[in-house]
């Protein structure tokens, strides 16, 4: 068992897999002497030569399309794209290519492809080193998206996504690279995409969150449980595509009321697609509305350290949540 | 273009070769007659044509190893696919959107060939995608030759990515991004440029400051050639020059072919708008099909006997694939709803 940060355990995850398989190689920009902008390559230029921990030039389009074309010819790239922002130039790459090639190939091609995407509100990162994106690529089939809350499932997810025959969005909480530190295993099995955690098990109401705010929501939820006696059960859902509604329904049906948390922007917000199965397949058990906390409908957090903390819901935001839906 | 001595690569391949790139340039030029009938008798929805194009991919794919190297072609691509060893029921099943169209089960328009025991990438509409791809074909090549994986002379693993696409496609930053890649790393890809001199309505003029896309190249490291495309052994010479460099590991090059599409853009399309009937007419003179003909009734391998066997043989072939084609069975509607998730593998699940 070691002690680990979020990028600590994602950076052991990548030696991990470029030692295991030889047709794992990781692309991107500066990621190889450089070890990357947040250091999740580090070291493993020295270690693997340049072939396999390969600068890319700057283009996340080519990033992605030669990410493609490698995984098409049964290689296992994991690519990196530096900041969520910059992921729209290879858009056209994900969504018209990778996340289109099963189906439209009528199974005669896949792409096991991952991307890793540091995603989310960062202070000082400004409009472009902000932004959230999982609800523009968990609209379109045919990927799956990933966001790992914890070192442990980072490594073990990171895993299962290189082991995925499918296109991988990896979305990773830069704010949370250095901030969550966890416990894990020297020994721990690959997890595929899909099962959502029950972070914390409560019967008063259901808090569904992912990435930062899945640890944000666990902070809230301990100090609903010290201060007002709440006992709040929180799901971190992990996957957003393929969505593991099983667990969502089976806590709303427990508790009978659903906060739904994230830092993206409201409207169109993953949060919307929670409450729609909600209502329409748990309407019975619902006691209350379905809440959504989330970030305002803007661009991405401000630059001014103020407008910062009053753009990303922190435990205080959750807490203050948790309690006025309790109380309803 | 002639060797040190003084010989084209074109001269070298056997009379059996040369009727055979005849046969399946008429093959793709009789298939894509009928689907404009078919079309046009409200039998099928949509063609989109290869009419006019056929020497530039014939040429083209007879330069690399069929069926071994990637392919990562475009949907103007028909006989590019005939060539590679797709057939005409293949063609067809896709035309009429059959359940068993082997390029996507009537997911996709008709030409959006898919063949994975061929080496033949499936391509979507948006024009350009491609080429990204086509680098990271071109780039899993190298790392596995690089890797000791597999001999660099093993013919029976692919040794080159070939893509295709029309010149406007190249105004598009897939390509300059795809193109710059493979230059960086100097991997072995060959870019067939099908210069018909139209992005649908907007002439090469209004699209790019240059008159050859071949000029491009250089911003690639990369090797450009321009080439009568309406003369497939001119260009089969140029791409046997491109395909050799791609094998050598002395990186990418471009190949242009000046050809013209003799059809409007789709079945959709009315070129009359943007195209003069006295330029159609003009280009209808220096087509492919009837030049290579010439050319080899003057060499001696066709005569005018076995020109009208050709033409029976393939005229047949080209009812037999519609008969069949239409005779087989429509996809059940709920596959519409198909799985867009590749399953897990054995043991994962």
């Amino acid at each position: 068992m070691a002690d680990m940060t979020l990028i600590e355990a994602i950076r052991t995850a990548l030696d991990e897999a470029l030692e295991q398989d030889g047709r794992v190689f990781v692309t991107g920009e500066d990621i190889g002497r450089r070890g990357g902008v947040f250091r999740a390559t580090q070291g493993l230029y020295e270690k693997y030569g340049a072939q396999r921990v390969m600068d890319s030039p700057l283009t996340e389009m080519g990033i992605v399309g030669v990410g493609i074309g490698a995984a098409l010819a049964d290689l296992r790239p994991v690519c990196e794209i530096q900041f969520a922002d910059f992921i729209h130039p290879a858009f056209n790459q994900i969504v018209s290519e990778a996340a289109r090639m099963y189906y439209r190939s009528a199974g005669g091609w896949h792409v096991p492809l991952v991307i890793r995407v540091p995603y989310g509100a960062v202070p000082g990162g400004g409009l472009y080193h902000c932004q959230s994106v999982e609800a523009l690529f968990a609209h379109i089939p045919g990927l799956k998206i990933v966001v790992p809350s914890t070192p442990r499932d980072a490594r073990r997810l990171l895993h299962g996504a290189i082991l995925d025959p499918n296109p991988v969005l990896f979305l990773e909480t830069k704010y949370g690279y250095r901030q969550i530190r966890g416990e894990v295993p020297e020994e721990d099995a690959p997890l595929l995409p899909g099962p959502a955690r029950i972070a914390r098990k409560g019967g008063d109401l259901s808090l569904f969150a992912w990435g930062l705010m899945a640890h944000y929501a666990e902070i809230a939820a301990g100090r609903a449980a010290e201060e007002d006696g709440l006992e709040v059960e929180v799901v971190d859902l992990r996957t957003l595509h393929p969505l593991d509604r099983d667990s969502v329904l089976a806590s709303l049906r427990k508790t009978g009321k659903a906060l739904v948390v994230h830092e993206d922007n409201r409207t169109m917000g993953f949060g919307a697609e929670i409450a729609a199965l909600l209502v329409d397949e748990a309407f019975e058990y619902l006691d209350g509305p379905v809440k959504r906390l989330a970030a305002p409908d803007v661009p991405a957090a401000p630059f001014n350290r103020g407008m910062f903390d009053f753009f990303l819901p922190g435990p205080d935001d959750i807490l203050a949540a948790i309690r006025d839906l309790a109380a309803w | 273009m002639p060797n040190e001595a003084g010989t084209r690569p074109s001269q070298r391949l056997s009379d059996d070769t040369l009727l055979e790139m005849y046969r399946l340039m008429l093959l793709s030029r009789r298939l894509d007659e009928r689907a404009w009938a078919l079309h046009r008798q409200g039998r099928v929805q949509f063609h989109v044509s290869a009419m006019g194009h056929e020497a530039a991919q014939v040429g083209a794919a007879f330069a690399i190893n069929r069926g071994v190297d990637y392919v990562v072609p475009y949907y103007r691509d028909l006989a590019m696919a005939i060539a590679l060893g797709c057939s005409a029921l293949d063609f067809m099943l896709g035309l009429f959107a059959r359940r068993d169209d082997p390029w996507s089960a009537g997911r996709q328009m008709p030409c959006h060939f898919s063949d994975r025991d061929r080496h033949i990438i499936s391509g979507s509409s948006t024009v350009a995608t491609q080429v990204p791809q086509a680098a990271g074909l071109a780039f899993a090549i190298r790392y596995r030759q690089q890797a000791g994986l597999v001999d660099p002379q093993d013919a029976t693993q692919p040794r080159l990515a070939l893509t295709s696409l029309g010149e406007g496609s190249t105004n598009q930053g897939e390509w300059h991004e795809g193109m710059n890649w493979a230059g960086v790393q100097c991997l072995p890809l060959v870019c067939l440029v099908e210069n018909n001199r139209y992005a649908i309505s907007v002439p090469q003029t209004e699209q790019m400051a240059i008159p050859s896309v071949a000029t491009r190249a250089a911003s690639y490291g990369a090797q450009g050639e321009s080439v009568d495309g309406n003369d497939v052994l001119a260009v089969y010479d140029a791409m046997h020059t491109a395909v050799q460099r791609a094998y050598r590991g002395e990186g990418p090059s471009l190949v242009e072919a000046h050809t013209y599409r003799l059809t409007p853009h789709t079945s959709d399309d009315d070129d009359r708008s943007y195209r003069s009937r006295e330029e159609v007419a003009a280009a209808g003179e220096v087509e492919p099909l009837v030049r290579f003909r010439q050319t080899l009734l003057e060499r001696g391998l066709l005569t005018p006997a076995l020109v009208d066997d050709l033409e029976t043989q393939t005229r047949a072939r080209v009812d037999e694939a519609q008969r069949a084609a239409e005779a087989a069975p429509e996809p059940a509607p709920e596959e519409a709803d198909s799985p867009v998730l590749a399953p897990l593998p054995e043991g994962l699940a």
